[in-house]
């Protein structure tokens, strides 16, 4: 038997015998890290895709630096978790939502490296997890390419910028904040990782809404939305951290939406 | 498993692995239509940039004169550039004597590759921004055409153009370099029948694409462009508008929404996924390509519009 022979017949036996071993349900989207990837993020907990975690992303990565995600899972009752991945991005995990007083929405920015699935799971109180998702194309390089403020030069000297607004409507408060941060991967010849990795959303007397935890494939500077159930005047505090300890901190307060156009 | 099953599977993939070696050659589809005396518009295909179409997505022009043969844009590709030469000059019965290149796209110029470059013109601007933004696109563009591409390498013009128009026998053409789609945008009007060429400056039911677009250049130069007394348009992309007007006014249209649905976008604090999925006002529904162009035009505008309109909320300065 040629080695080719060989190893084909090891990839199908290996294959066939997968599903006995794993719980997780067999990938619709066929990705090539899911089985992995899923025990990894998973563990043992019980895995469902389901259609009705709805992952929004546009149909061209325009830029594969910076490509906008949204998971909204608002059709799901009691979600405490929400994970942002995608399969085959060399720091697949980009954001681990952990809900306490919020609406099951995130949106953020994320660098594709290559065509990749792009996942949403959220977690339920039973720990048990329900994920969709689907394939985007990008040209290569999204992680693996210096930032723009790197290039530039000027990243350190808007470091601790935050920009933000909070609107109250009616599905409760929605908070969009846009940091700068070069959001370093790693990947890159002699600059190490260096990411927002914490951020805390909180209201008046310290009631916690949600807590991001962050990677590095987040996209530089990183815009996350989120919908707190905060009360219609109520300030809301940031409090965030990166990877070298800097604290960053910002309060938003709230005005109300326009009508519906 | 048998021996047999993994021989099988083996042919399979070396089946599969061969069939592209079969492929016949590709050949794009070139076929002018007479727009006016002696003047010819080669209609790109109004849709993104994909496999099926070869990147020919760009409406090119040909005129005759009695000196030779004009061409305003030349194609995605050296594969198109080819064929556009032969086409042209068996059209014409005249060797090409120009190629103007209207914008730095490469679904308009990396035809040039085709032509010698002593007849390949760009205006000054252009030619400054080609020089370090021309060969940029060639990742991009073998990425999504593949076998297309074979070939193609950016040609920079060896003309710039210094004068404000040139005549071709008793054929003048008048040169106006404006901006706004992109750094630097040339519209040409063929002052024998009044037809404006008017590159990527004019879109016409294809929605207007803004990877390098400056909107209040853009808006301004539709306003120039009102004022030059032509009588037709020949756009960039979509059919020829038999008046003088109605591309213009829609492309000025277009934008204006745009950017005020963006701007709007921003304060309501939507982020970019909502953005790119707002509703399209009904009036834009001939506009082909109108979501897929709103959702990139989301990618180049949104994060710089909120970096200028959103507040400072941090607490440290």
């Amino acid at each position: 038997m040629s080695r080719f022979a060989s190893y084909l017949a090891a990839v199908l036996v290996t294959l066939a015998a997968a599903p006995a071993q794993a719980a997780l349900p067999a990938d619709p989207l066929g990705s090539p890290m899911w089985q992995r990837l899923g025990k990894t993020l998973f563990g043992d907990a019980p895995v469902r895709f389901d259609p009705r975690v709805r992952v929004i992303f546009p149909d061209i990565a325009e830029n594969q630096r910076q490509f906008p995600v949204a998971i909204d899972a608002r059709g799901i009752a009691g979600v405490k978790r929400i994970l942002l991945f995608a399969d085959l991005n060399p720091i697949p995990l980009a954001v681990d939502y952990t809900l306490e007083a919020a609406q099951p929405y995130f949106s953020t920015r994320i660098k594709l490296d290559q065509r990749t699935p792009v996942r949403g799971a959220v977690q339920l109180a039973d720990g048990s997890w329900l994920v969709s998702g689907g394939w985007i194309d990008a040209a290569g390089g999204g992680c693996s390419l210096p930032p723009i403020s790197r290039v530039k030069g000027d990243w350190a000297q808007h470091l601790g910028e935050v920009r933000g607004v909070a609107r109250w409507g009616a599905g409760g408060m929605r908070i969009r904040l846009a940091f700068r941060h070069p959001m370093d991967t790693g990947l890159i010849d002699n600059i190490p990782t260096y990411n927002l990795e914490e951020v805390a959303l909180t209201g008046g007397e310290g009631r916690r809404f949600g807590d991001l935890r962050i990677e590095a494939s987040v996209a530089e500077d990183p815009e996350f939305t989120m919908i707190v159930d905060a009360s219609q005047n109520e300030e809301v505090v940031m409090a965030g951290r990166d990877t070298n300890g800097i604290d960053y901190a910002a309060r938003l307060t709230p005005t109300a939406a326009a009508a519906p156009r | 498993m048998t021996m047999i099953d993994r021989r099988a599977a083996l042919a399979m993939v070396a089946a599969g692995l061969a069939s592209p070696l079969r492929a016949a050659p590709l050949r794009y589809t070139i076929d002018p239509q007479l727009v006016a005396p002696d003047l010819w518009v080669v209609r790109g295909v109004d849709g993104p940039i994909d496999g099926a179409n070869g990147g020919a997505i760009a409406n090119i022009s040909i005129l005759r004169t009695e000196v030779g043969a004009v061409l305003v844009d030349c194609g995605p590709s050296l594969r198109y550039g080819q064929q556009l030469k032969t086409v042209a000059e068996a059209l014409t019965g005249k060797p090409v004597i120009r190629v103007y290149l209207t914008h730095l796209h490469p679904d308009h110029i990396y035809g040039a590759a085709a032509f010698d470059r002593s007849i390949v013109a760009a205006t000054p601007a252009l030619a400054r921004s080609l020089e370090t933004l021309g060969p940029s696109f060639s990742d991009g563009m073998y990425r999504l055409l593949g076998d297309w591409m074979r070939g193609t390498e950016f040609a920079a013009p060896g003309k710039v153009l210094g004068e404000d128009h040139e005549t071709f026998g008793d054929r003048r053409l008048d040169l106006y370099p404006l901006a706004g789609h992109s750094e630097a945008d040339l519209a040409i009007m063929d002052t024998t029948t009044g037809m404006l060429i008017a590159g990527d400056l004019v879109f016409h039911d294809r929605a207007p694409s803004t990877p390098h677009a400056d909107i209040g250049r853009w808006l301004a130069s539709l306003d120039r462009l009102g004022t030059i007394g032509h009588r037709t348009v020949i756009p960039g992309h979509g059919p020829v508008d038999p008046t003088s007007s109605a591309a213009i006014d829609q492309t000025r249209d277009w934008l204006s929404w745009l950017r005020e649905t963006l701007d709007r976008a921003v304060a309501e604090g939507l982020d970019p996924v909502e953005a790119g999925n707002l509703p399209i006002p009904e009036r834009f529904a001939v506009l082909k390509a109108a979501r897929y162009e709103l959702q990139r035009s989301v990618a180049h505008f949104f994060s710089r519009i909120e970096e200028q309109t959103l507040p400072r909320v941090d607490l440290k300065r």
